[in-house]
């Protein structure tokens, strides 16, 4: 078991066939990801990966080949909303969106869209999915982490890999990798992830990764508080960042006195949280 | 990205939002010539990007031509929080009988955006929200419905305006959402939206604040950019695709990620030491980005160490490693370096970055109280 993706999940790529889609798409598929098709307008008919993936000219199209349920999106920004709203319309049911800088108007409407259809949608601008041995659905490299009973939910991309890393280091798996991303308007988020590895047998323990800006991780730790009985360890990163200036991710931004760091890992370790000082400190507290 | 007032109520004017009569000016003879024009009473306001123009004698209300062209040499002349005024922008002055407040920002927790108003407006609103919340009316917007005539209406009830200045009102909430919406921006606001003595609605003052990532779609917006303030190091950065952020403290940081540009900084200051910037070098390291990257950060003269924590994943460790040696070539740093890769092959790069005399760390933790014991001038 694990959550979101596994070795049944029937992925399409939309924008695979670009050069960075095109990069990733090889070593999900290397990875043993059951990658049925990609999307691109225009290049239906063509075959990328030696000839062992379909491209199609539509999602729609796609879906009734493959009968795939999930897509990965690599999609320009600027074309990203529309590259969301075509897979939704089209029936998939997950949507993962590696995407960076998609306009916050863009996003807005996107979720409120996909949420009226009841779609999953993980990120924009994070690095996807891994359910190690599985499904790499994304831009996580596989080789960092091993299959185990450890979940992990994170806001950014390579602080994960450096806390994947550092578990497998420890001889420590985990059950899925979820990254969730560092844009203000995403899809799912901690309390989506939280209570998908609460239902999940496999995942006997979490690892939650936030950072500064907006008041998801506070709202995760009531939750924790709540509802699981888990063992969870957590970081923040962004302890040093100064407020009002964006800290690369879209997201990450102190915001008239909201968003702190200090306030963040308060609300965690009052829900029992054990808060590590750095990251390679994470699987310590796990033991 | 900001906008100054009066780029910001020409934008809500175009939307049907009604502004004084006014003109904006670089010296203090264009300044003249606006009051003249204009006739009467004029208030001359500084525009720089900074709240509390007002407190710091920015904004000045003028009686005659000849007393505009004065306040505008002297205004011209000031420094406010830092930032030169370069422009001022004569107003008419309006007739105030009452001032209220109305914004639209996005909330992120509903992800929607929402319409806010109070009826004590002129003031700062963060203030209003923290000492009396509710004198605060908010209506969430529906992003894919847009402003409904009803939420304009419950909003202008809500703060008690008078029935007859709901029509005029209504008109300006949905002026201000088409021109948040219209412009991408991420917070509109009128403050204050006055109430005049002939009860007339007129947005005295305006602020704008656009999504940098939708400024594909508006590249007329996009020209509008103060450098003023900005870090040069930051306009610098933006050129090459870096995202840098200038900090106080003299340990460099270059790393590879968001987040972990954070972490890496927290990491420096938990060992004792103090981080000199944020800098985030995005995907791969090239040899370029990397020289730039290294320019930018040794361009701060307190720079006394650099930490470079790269988790290659899927760039390759002996690619990144020659691209920093690529790069110290170039620009030859002369502040002790310490250098930790991550990722496939990053063996051959440590060993390749070791021959250079480099300090090199396995984990970050390592990485930095290195960077922090060579920042001090001591040797680990």
């Amino acid at each position: 078991m694990s959550i979101l993706v596994d070795k049944n999940t029937k992925l399409i790529g939309q924008g695979i066939t670009g050069r960075e889609g095109l990069f990733h798409a090889e070593r999900m598929f290397a990875y043993g990801t059951n990658l049925v098709a990609g999307v691109t307008p225009g290049k239906g008919g063509e075959w990328i990966l030696d000839g062992k993936v379909p491209v199609f000219d539509s999602v729609k199209l796609a879906k009734e080949a493959t009968d795939a349920n999930a897509t990965i999106i690599f999609v320009p920004s600027r074309f990203a909303a529309d590259a969301m709203f075509e897979a939704a319309d089209a029936g998939i049911e997950l949507i993962i969106t590696i995407t960076e800088g998609i306009p916050v108007q863009d996003m807005m409407r996107v979720r409120n869209y996909l949420d009226q259809k009841k779609v999953r949608l993980v990120g924009p601008n994070c690095p996807g999915l891994l359910t190690p041995g599985e499904a790499k659905v994304g831009i996580i490299p596989g080789d960092i982490a091993i299959p185990g009973d450890v979940g992990v939910v994170s806001r950014s991309g390579t602080l994960t890999y450096e806390v994947l890393y550092a578990l497998k280091e420890l001889g420590m798996g985990v059950s899925t990798c979820v990254g969730i991303g560092g844009d203000p308007i995403n899809g799912t988020n901690f309390i989506d992830a939280l209570r998908l590895f609460e239902e999940d047998p496999q995942t006997k323990k979490v690892v939650l990764i936030g950072e500064i800006g907006g008041t998801d991780e506070e709202k995760a730790a009531e939750f924790i508080s709540k509802y699981l009985s888990k063992p969870v360890a957590g970081f923040i990163a962004g302890q040093t960042a100064p407020p009002g200036k964006r800290m690369g991710h879209a997201g990450a931004i102190v915001e008239g006195g909201t968003g702190l760091a200090a306030d963040k890992i308060k609300a965690l370790k009052a829900a029992g949280v054990r808060v590590a000082k750095h990251p390679e400190e994470i699987p310590l507290l796990l033991r | 990205m900001k906008l100054h007032e009066y780029q910001s109520k020409l934008i809500f004017a175009e939307y049907g939002v009604p502004i004084p009569k006014g003109s904006v000016a670089a010296t203090a003879s264009e300044a003249k010539q606006i009051a003249e024009e204009l006739g009467g009473r004029v208030v001359v306001k500084s525009q720089v990007l900074v709240g509390g123009r007002g407190k710091a004698g920015g904004i000045r209300l003028a009686k005659s031509p000849a007393e505009a062209e004065e306040l505008a040499t002297q205004i011209l002349s000031m420094e406010i929080k830092g930032l030169p005024v370069r422009k001022v922008l004569i107003d008419e002055a309006a007739d105030i009988q009452h001032e209220i407040y109305l914004g639209i920002t996005n909330d992120r927790a509903a992800r929607r955006p929402v319409m806010m108003a109070s009826s004590e407006g002129g003031v700062d609103i963060e203030e209003v929200a923290r000492v009396t919340p509710e004198k605060i009316i908010r209506a969430h917007i529906d992003p894919l419905l847009g402003l409904q005539g009803y939420q304009a209406r419950d909003i202008a009830a809500g703060i008690d305006l008078p029935r007859e200045l709901w029509r005029s009102f209504g008109k300006i909430a949905e002026g201000l959402w088409q021109a948040y919406k219209q412009s991408d921006a991420t917070l509109a606001e009128i403050n204050p939206l006055v109430i005049t003595h002939d009860n007339k609605l007129v947005a005295v003052d305006g602020k704008m604040v656009l999504d940098d990532s939708a400024l594909f779609r508006h590249p007329e917006l996009a020209d509008k950019r103060d450098l003023d303030i900005e870090a040069s190091a930051e306009i610098e950065a933006r050129k090459y695709g870096l995202s840098f952020i200038k900090l106080d403290g003299d340990i460099g940081c270059m790393v590879n990620g968001a987040g972990l540009a954070m972490t890496s900084m927290d990491v420096i200051k938990f060992f004792g030491g103090e981080p000199a910037n944020f800098l985030d070098i995005g995907g791969g390291a090239n040899a370029e980005k990397v020289a730039a990257a290294f320019r930018i950060i040794l361009s701060d003269p307190n720079i006394k160490a650099i930490l470079i924590n790269i988790f290659g994943g899927i760039t390759r460790g002996d690619e990144v490693a020659r691209g920093i040696l690529a790069a110290m070539e170039e620009v030859k740093p002369d502040v002790p370096m310490v250098v930790r890769l991550v990722g496939t092959n990053a063996e051959e790069g440590r060993k390749l970055l070791a021959d250079a005399k480099m300090i090199t760390a396995d984990t970050l933790a390592d990485a930095a109280q290195k960077a922090v014991a060579a920042a001090k001038g001591e040797t680990k």
